[in-house]
């Protein structure tokens, strides 16, 4: 139940079906969330979104890189106690350079094919987030931390 | 359309609404067959029952807890008795409650009825396990009926139902629940028909008893027993049991008693009506088309079916299967008090002379031709107790939970194990050994010169109040506390020692009671009139139920205890004689060896399975297990993975474990919470915890991998949850 195999396929079964994710930033200790449409890499060790240059999670999170990203699978029904999975990810952002921009956002768009112009903009920034680690909630109340090893 | 329908008016259209047993009994009705007056009320009240009062999100809160394939039985029980509990203490919304009300008494009056579970798919010819689901005989009056309705729709979610769930496919969100209420038919002689041998195809079962069925049904009562030729109907064998009990109903229920004169010495069934019932079960047959289980039952000489299904048993699925067996150990009131009597009159005395006689050799003086006998007597006198401990020791255990069931069918408690305060305080063994610890402990707190003594590894001379105090203790419960940490004597008192003074060095917990005799007064003092004696009665069978589960366990460690003794000198000498491993040989290896010196067996190694590091860390932060006893603590782990392990225990911790036996439970009054893998409320853990008001958390999967000793972690009692603090 706690192997690491079964984890790991449970995030990528999540990370597949779901397409949003709620974004959390903070700025002088005051917290900020945002939906975002998020793709993560095979590893799961990144997770690629995008924004605007002039949004406020982008000011934040350029201020302070340490952020997290909860993604879940309720449907809004009485089963979601029993059988949604919240997952949030912890680790630090940052605007991707240049030179890796092209893969990244190729892994984007194949997930949001629909974002293509809003990524082609000058004003957008792809941003990566550096996984730390992943905190996996089950039945409403059974947690499982995964840690990336250094 | 009416959600009550009467088994005359059923139409074909109705089977998915009424459930199989009603919509088979409206069958038989229109092909002749006497069948009592019934209603059924049909799923959709199940289900408006359910959304009009919430428990619906409730029950599905409730199931979604922890994995089913983690749960245990013990585990599944609690569960099944939380939601039990919440159809017997919600009430029902006034207007259903009235519509019931009135259609209730205009069909029946003041009949008294069976109330019978009608589950869809039940009794389909696809499953049909008899006993998954609840009826209950004799009942009076629409108020109590009503209640008893509540019952039947609880037990959808049965213990049973629940380790079925599969089979049945019960399904949390669209499963519901029809009931059949029957006028009874107060027959003289009663039985079931199998119109075909679960044992042998060709053949046919009749059995009968004098009275209502209930007496067979939960084997109270032993029935004749016909065996027939299928095809012609011939009889080849009866089997005639003495003819003495009989159930009968009583105000409220039933009730067990002794056959009335006029029908002694004679068979509930003469050849002629073994034949009559075995022309109605092949009716049943030829109606539904399968092999029919068909309940009777004859008052005078009319003959009516009280219900027919399909043939098919909760039957095991492979080896591993262990249901059928937890299934068995749902016992009868009748028949755990027979179990009770043989448990104290015979098995646990037995066991306590064989230990005595055992623990009159010293092994160490024995030859090795000599051990290995030893040895081989001590095995067979384990593995005799130990079967004896399987088949009667452990089914006793019920009596707690049938208490339990009376307990809040009666009371209605908000909380649904507010029986357990009623059961405590029954004088067990190990609480007794804990009293004698405490003793010694507080005599230590008081005695800074004492202190010093003992630190040093030295004890006062006989005479002097701790002294007596130990050697006591080395008397009573050495066996079992010494004999597992392998050590010899000395040493192992020097472990108790650390131990009592490890006790004596933080004010320990204290066992909380209330006075036993206050506590039944006050149990007793909810019942008038007749109920009051069955009162005292279940009250008594649940405190035996409660203690021996406990005491049975250390009489059974004395005689393991003896066992391991003889295995640990013999171990020592193959050793010495240079067997690698010899831990790992079984005992006719280790007799072999012992007899022949040029006989050196090669013990195994266990593999180490360790996988391979990937890219992440697991790591469990919070556990979702069983509340098992209220509070709530925080502070560093010891995980014990050993029986030698708890006497490292340092005050303050909490305790995990994969199952705390009777025989460690001492350590218990030191912790500051306990974690234990073993799932369930009744659990020695559990018990000795609540005796102490320490916060415990049972039926945490996997607690000794995923908690290391030195983590930091909270144990909440109140609602079940361990929370996993690792510093880096």
């Amino acid at each position: 139940m706690s192997s690491e195999q079964e984890q790991l396929e449970t995030l990528e079964a999540l990370f597949s079906s779901q397409r949003l994710g709620v974004l959390s930033t903070q700025r002088d200790g005051r917290p900020h969330a945002t939906l975002v449409a998020f793709a993560s890499t095979d590893d799961l060790r990144e997770i690629i979104i995008a924004t605007t240059r002039a949004t406020r999670k982008f000011s934040n999170l350029s201020k302070n890189p340490e952020v997290a990203l909860l993604v879940d699978s309720r449907t809004n029904a009485p089963a979601d106690v029993r059988e949604a999975v919240a997952v949030t990810a912890n680790g630090v952002a940052g605007e991707v350079r240049p030179e890796e921009t092209g893969r990244l956002k190729t892994l984007y768009l194949d997930k949001h094919p629909y974002l293509r112009e809003f990524l082609r903009s000058p004003s957008c920034a792809v941003i990566r987030i550096s996984v730390k680690s992943y905190t996996i909630v089950r039945r409403f109340q059974t947690v499982t931390e995964l840690r990336v090893r250094e | 359309m009416s959600s009550f329908v009467r088994i005359s008016e059923v139409k074909p259209g109705d089977r998915d609404r009424i459930g199989g047993k009603g919509y088979a009994l409206a069958v038989m009705a229109r092909r002749g067959i006497a069948v009592p007056a019934a209603l059924c009320i049909d799923l959709g009240v199940y289900r408006q029952f359910l959304s009009a009062t919430g428990i619906d999100s409730l029950i599905l809160f409730e199931l979604g807890r922890k994995r089913f394939e983690d749960m245990r039985w013990e585990e599944i029980w609690d569960t099944s008795l939380r939601i039990r509990n919440l159809f017997l203490t919600t009430p029902l919304p006034d207007s259903l409650r009235d519509s019931l009300r009135g259609v209730i008494e205009s069909e029946f009056a003041r009949k008294a009825v069976v109330v019978r579970s009608s589950a869809p798919g039940e009794d389909s010819s696809r499953v049909s396990f008899a006993g998954l689901h609840d009826s209950f005989v004799n009942v009076r009056g629409a108020d109590r009926i009503i209640e008893y309705i509540r019952l039947v729709w609880a037990s959808l979610w049965s213990d049973r139902a629940l380790l079925y769930r599969r089979e049945i496919g019960l399904d949390v969100e669209g499963s519901a629940m029809a009931v059949v209420v029957q006028e009874i038919v107060e027959g003289e002689r009663s039985g079931v028909a199998f119109t075909r041998n679960p044992l042998e195809d060709s053949q046919a079962v009749i059995e009968a008893v004098f009275g209502l069925n209930q007496g067979l049904v939960d084997g109270t009562v032993e029935p004749d027993r016909w065996i027939l030729d299928r095809q012609s109907g011939r009889i080849i064998t009866h089997r005639e049991p003495p003819h003495e009990k009989a159930v009968f109903p009583a105000p409220g229920g039933t009730v067990l008693g002794e056959i009335p004169p006029g029908w002694r010495g004679r068979p509930p069934l003469d050849s002629v009506e073994v034949g009559r019932v075995y022309e109605l079960a092949r009716y049943c047959e030829e109606i539904f088309g399968a092999p029919q289980d068909v309940e009777w039952t004859l008052r005078g000489d009319r003959l009516f079916a009280l219900q027919s299904r399909p043939i098919t048993t909760a039957k095991s699925y492979g080896g591993d299967d262990a249901r059928p067996w937890y299934l068995s150990l749902r016992r009868s009131f009748e028949n755990l008090k027979l179990l009770r009597s043989k448990i104290e009159g015979e098995i646990l005395p037995a066991m306590e002379r064989d230990a005595d006689a055992l623990s009159g050799t010293d092994v160490s003086q024995l030859s090795d031709r000599e051990l290995a006998d030893e040895l081989e007597r001590r095995s067979s006198t384990r593995d005799r107790w130990t079967k004896a401990y399987w088949d009667h020791c452990i089914p006793f255990a019920h009596g707690m939970r049938l208490f339990g069931e009376f307990y809040n069918d009666v009371i209605r408690p908000e909380n649904p194990y507010e029986f357990m305060d009623y059961l405590s305080g029954s004088g067990m063994i190990s609480l007794r050994r804990n009293a004698l610890l405490d003793e010694m402990a507080s005599l230590i707190r008081n005695d800074r010169n004492l202190e010093m003594t003992l630190r040093e590894g030295v004890t006062p001379p006989a005479g002097d109040a701790f002294t007596d105090r130990f050697d006591r203790f080395i008397r009573e419960f050495g066996d079992i506390t010494m004999s597992f940490t392998g050590s010899h004597a000395g040493d192992a008192g020097k472990k108790l020692l650390r131990l009592i003074l490890e006790m004596a060095h933080r004010p320990v917990g204290r066992v909380r009671r209330r006075d036993e005799r206050e506590l039944a007064e006050e149990f007793l003092s909810r019942f008038e009139g007749p109920g009051r004696p069955f009162a005292a009665e279940m009250l008594e069978l649940g405190r035996a139920s409660y203690r021996l589960r406990d005491d049975d366990n250390i009489y059974l460690q004395r005689i393991e205890a003896q066992f391991e003794r003889a295995r640990a000198e013999a171990l020592r000498r193959l050793e010495v004689r240079g067997v690698k491993n010899a831990g790992s040989l079984d005992v006719p290896e280790v007799v072999k060896a012992l007899k022949d010196p040029g006989y050196v067996p090669s013990g195994k190694t266990e593999p180490s399975l360790k996988a391979p590091a990937g890219p992440f860390e697991v790591r469990s932060r919070q556990i979702v297990g069983q509340p098992a006893s209220p509070g709530i603590v925080t502070g560093p782990a010891r995980v014990v993975r050993a029986f030698e392990e708890l006497f490292d225990f340092v005050a303050g911790e909490i305790l995990v474990c994969d199952a705390l036996e009777p025989e460690m439970t001492f350590v218990i009054p030191l912790a500051l919470g306990i974690i234990e893998r073993r799932g369930g409320m009744l659990i020695h853990g559990a018990i000795i915890a609540r005796e102490y008001g320490i916060p415990c958390v049972t039926g945490v999967p996997e607690a000794v991998a995923r908690i290391q000793t030195g983590d930091r972690v909270t144990v909440d009692g109140y609602l079940g949850i361990v929370v996993i603090d690792r510093s880096d």
